[in-house]
């Protein structure tokens, strides 16, 4: 009862400082505020203001009026509405506490999002190692699946406290925009606070009754419980990525930020749906690696070889999950950056080509990293089975594919060179080099580093089964035909349009490389499962694998983290002055986007509080299982 | 060594590697567009065409696509006064423009009324085009700034510059702006008769009836020098002196002159035969 106690208090406490969040935005004191800064027009308030950045004013004039258009697809109802535009702000409407208020936002909300991702993403996998534990009557994995629960349950409460402390400070810090976010957005919020209810009372009953409802139809109902939990969870990730996918790209308001639309047609921007998907599938791949963190300090710290066994295997079926997601989440980057694109030219060049193509030289380091912590622990693992043997000497040949790869996308294009180098260079390019620098090399790259990845993932399935049916010989010999013609088309694609045809051809050769690599997955995917029916099945010996695969394990989550938070600064940053793009300007003294170096280094802090954050869940989840040995009573017969 | 003490240093080590390639990087910051406040007394042709040239290849945004990366027609190496011409010519040519000039301005408020071949939108056939509406949000020009880069654009190969500088006229927002403008400058002239007298050019030059020994005679210029060098000589008027004369002609009227009357001044010149 007193565990119990511990765990929900704080994240009560959490959610009424949500509630109390919500309802003091549409506190009257706030509301003034906006419809003061809507519609004070006079001289005095336009001889404050600074000018729209970026537009030449001819002196002495005032500022051009811009005329309200109301567009002619507004229904009746809504043209007798009085359209509010979104206000524009000086510097004066920023508060300033003496740190940087960017800062401050940037790191509370990059670790809400860490912990938000994480505890989405747990239940959603839990709840199909439960159904397959549950049908295959192999209760470790329903015991796996608890275990994993144990560590998403601690991390909710401190998901709920830093939501609070973002609101609170973008509150603060921000007021002028979160009204604004507030007047667009109105009573959603609401449902928002009410499914995060749902959400709290589904959790514990999942987790609480996890042994109340083990066996027989009680089980139907404890998965029933956990579908819905996973359904409200993800529906709050949809309706909060509303918000973010608003400040990209505003739908629902006209030119001038008034609200124009339902709150439906304010939700379904054009970049709503792309973020949808890449964020639920990274957060499983980031669900995925942070249990496999927790398996992996486990394994590290286990006594037994029955507890290695144990946490070995949890391992392997995390990196599984990280990996197995991860693997289709370029494609949904891919698709996220097409609608970027498609909505404005200007934003996707901002990201891809302009000040922040930089940034994908590290996100290219970040991905090599996961990549080959991915397959060395796959190749570590392979160690489990003798029937292994039969495929290591694939493992060169895939590790030189991999770090080939690596190194063509680590390859920059554009280099700020001295005179000097510029001359040795013979160019500003290199003449080798410098092709390898360009989109349609790293699209080689990375394809390939997916597809040999998975030949990683096919062969470490194959290394503890025998292969039985008549027709293995020809099913072999397909698979290594869809491999070559995959790689082939690859490769092709990738140098005919990408060095022989102009920039919309190279960008649709990405479509045909993508679906080779896909095409490789699932198909490969398929003729497994057919080829695997009566295979036999080779001993495998869990907990037989060395500590350092198990630092492979730390590897992922450091570099998923990083990489989330490193594509949090580009999502954010494409909107450059902007709060909410071309609708409300952000005048703050901080509205420039901040030089790689900066971002690394908030990214690092945000990474290592978050980690040791992680480190002391692990440790609580260590602790709950913990039990004190009984004092020993000293009896009256002891003593001299 | 503690299991918790590897693995925090694991991690904190790894971590500074990623930190570490960030800060190896070129560090660039993408600062916000600055406000600028213009004098309109203060615009020369040259001036104006610096504004342009910055807007483009700054607040306007243009060279992001407008590069030799091929997501755009590469303007900075296109003689854009010849393409203009082109692509009026061109059957699939459906907008209003009659010149240069006004295709210029009409591609820039309107760019899906001629979209380029391979320029399209995806998926389009190249009946929309990707590029934003300069007068709208995120560039939001404002008409005088499109007129400065359209001079960009004109100057930048070599071509007549045919935008006028702005006027307050032209710059005055209607109504109530009107009482707070202030003629900040002197009276533009309307024919070139009045540009020539307003600039002193009689006080040295052979011209309008005047005759003047201290500079070359003006009353057959046009016969001696084509439009360029006409124009070069008012510009840069120590470029090429003329034989038997001295370096004294005022350097300073490309800060000075406005765009048209400089060539209002150029064209009468030119069509000075000495007869």
């Amino acid at each position: 009862m007193y565990k119990k106690k511990q765990h929900i208090m704080p994240k009560w406490a959490g959610i009424l400082l949500l509630l109390a969040i919500v309802g003091f935005s549409f506190s009257p004191h706030l509301l003034p505020i906006v419809a003061a800064a809507d519609t004070a027009m006079d001289a005095q308030a336009i001889a404050e203001r600074i000018q729209p950045v970026g537009k030449v004013r001819l002196l002495g004039k005032p500022e051009p009026v811009i005329e309200e258009k109301i567009p002619d697809t507004l229904s009746h109802e809504n043209q007798e509405q009085e359209l509010i535009p979104a206000p524009k702000l000086t510097r004066s409407d920023y508060p300033n506490i003496g740190v940087s208020s960017r800062s401050v936002v940037w790191l509370i909300a990059q670790l809400h999002l860490f912990f938000a991702a994480f505890v989405l993403a747990v239940p959603l996998f839990v709840l199909v190692i439960e159904l397959i534990g549950f049908k295959t009557g192999d209760w470790r994995f329903d015991d796996m699946a608890h275990e994993f629960m144990k560590i998403s349950l601690s991390a909710y409460s401190i998901t709920a406290l830093f939501g609070g402390t973002l609101a609170f400070a973008l509150f603060l810090l921000y007021p002028q925009f979160m009204a604004y976010m507030m007047r667009v957005f109105n009573t959603q919020t609401l449902i928002y606070a009410a499914l995060f209810f749902a959400e709290s009372a589904l959790l514990y009953i999942y987790y609480y009754g996890w042994n109340a409802m083990r066996y027989g139809d009680a089980k139907w109902v404890h998965l029933t419980i956990g579908l819905l939990l996973n359904v409200v969870g993800t529906t709050l990730l949809v309706v909060a990525n509303s918000w973010a996918s608003f400040t990209m790209a505003p739908s629902g308001v006209n030119e001038m930020g008034a609200i124009t639309g339902n709150i439906w047609e304010i939700m379904k921007g054009p970049l709503w749906n792309p973020l949808n998907l890449h964020r639920f599938i990274a957060n499983i791949a980031f669900g995925g690696a942070i249990v496999g963190a927790y398996a992996a300090y486990k394994f590290l710290s286990a006594k037994t070889q029955a507890e290695k066994a144990h946490y070995d295997w949890m391992g392997y079926t995390s990196n599984f999950i990280a990996i197995l997601a991860f693997l289709p989440l370029p494609f949904a980057g891919y698709w996220l950056m097409a609608e970027i694109y498609a909505y404005s030219q200007q934003m996707g060049i901002t990201a891809m080509g302009g000040i922040l193509a930089w940034l994908f030289v590290v996100q290219a380091v970040l991905i090599g990293t996961i990549l080959l912590a991915g397959n060395y622990y796959l190749w570590s693992g392979m160690s489990r089975t003798q029937g292994s043997e039969r495929y290591t000497w694939l493992i060169k040949y895939i590790a030189f594919v991999l770090v080939v790869g690596f190194l063509i996308w680590v390859t920059p294009h554009t280099l700020i060179l001295s005179p000097a180098e510029v001359a040795t260079l013979g160019g500003s390019h290199h003449h080798l080099l410098g092709p390898l620098g360009i989109m349609p090399a790293k699209n080689i790259a990375v394809n390939l580093m997916l597809i040999f990845t998975f030949l990683s993932f096919q062969l470490y399935r194959r290394s503890d089964k025998i292969i039985t049916v008549p027709w293995a010989k020809a099913g072999n010999a397909l698979i290594v035909a869809i491999y070559v013609v995959a790689i082939v088309n690859v490769i092709f694609a990738g140098v005919y349009y990408g060095y022989f045809t102009n920039t919309v051809y190279k960008v649709g050769s990405s479509v045909i490389q993508v679906m080779s690599t896909l095409m490789v997955i699932i198909s490969c995917v398929v003729i497994d499962t057919f080829m695997f029916k009566g295979a036999k099945i080779l001993p495998s010996h869990w907990g037989k694998v060395s500590d350092r695969s198990q630092y492979a394990l730390f590897a992922l989550p450091i570099a998923f983290t990083w990489l989330m938070a490193l594509m949090g600064y580009v999502r954010s940053s494409v909107r450059t002055h902007w709060h909410v793009y071309t609708v409300m300007k952000d005048n703050s003294p901080e509205n420039y986007i901040p030089a790689i170096g900066h971002a690394g280094n908030m990214i690092t802090i945000a990474t290592l509080l978050f980690l040791v954050i992680i480190l002391f869940i692990f440790w609580l989840a260590s602790l709950s299982s913990t039990k004190q040995a009984p004092p020993v009573e000293q009896t009256a017969t002891g003593g001299a | 060594m503690p299991v918790l003490v590897k693995v925090l240093g694991f991690s904190l080590a790894l971590t500074l590697g990623f930190t570490l390639v960030t800060n190896l990087l070129p560090q660039i910051e993408g600062e916000a567009p600055v406000e600028k406040t213009l004098d309109i007394s203060a615009f020369t042709e040259e001036s104006f065409i610096a504004l342009g040239e910055e807007l483009f290849k700054g607040n306007g945004t243009c060279t992001l696509c407008h590069n030799n990366m091929g997501r755009a027609p590469d303007i900075p190496v296109m003689n854009m006064v010849e393409t203009s011409q082109e692509r009026l010519a061109d059957n699939r040519y459906k907008g209003e423009a009659k010149d240069a000039e006004s295709y210029l301005r009409e591609s820039m408020l309107n760019p899906g009324i001629y979209v380029v071949k391979g320029y399209g939108k995806k998926g389009s056939n190249d009946t929309q085009s990707p590029m934003p509406i300069v007068d709208k949000a995120p560039i939001q020009l404002s008409d005088i700034e499109i007129d400065a880069v359209i001079a960009y654009m004109q100057a930048k190969d070599g071509n007549l510059v045919t935008v006028a500088l702005p006027t307050a006229e032209a710059a005055s927002p209607p109504a109530k702006a009107e009482k707070t403008v202030q003629q900040a400058t002197p009276t533009i002239a309307q024919n070139a008769e009045q540009a020539i007298t307003q600039y002193g050019c009689t006080a040295c030059h052979s011209l309008l009836e005047i005759e003047s020994p201290v500079g070359p005679d003006l009353r057959d210029v046009g016969t001696r020098l084509d439009t360029e060098e006409i124009r070069q000589s008012i510009l840069e008027p120590n470029a090429v002196i003329a034989e038997g004369y001295f370096p004294m002609m005022p350097s300073d009227f490309a800060e000075r002159m406005r765009v048209k009357e400089l060539e209002m001044i150029v064209q009468y010149l030119a069509e000075q035969s000495g007869e």
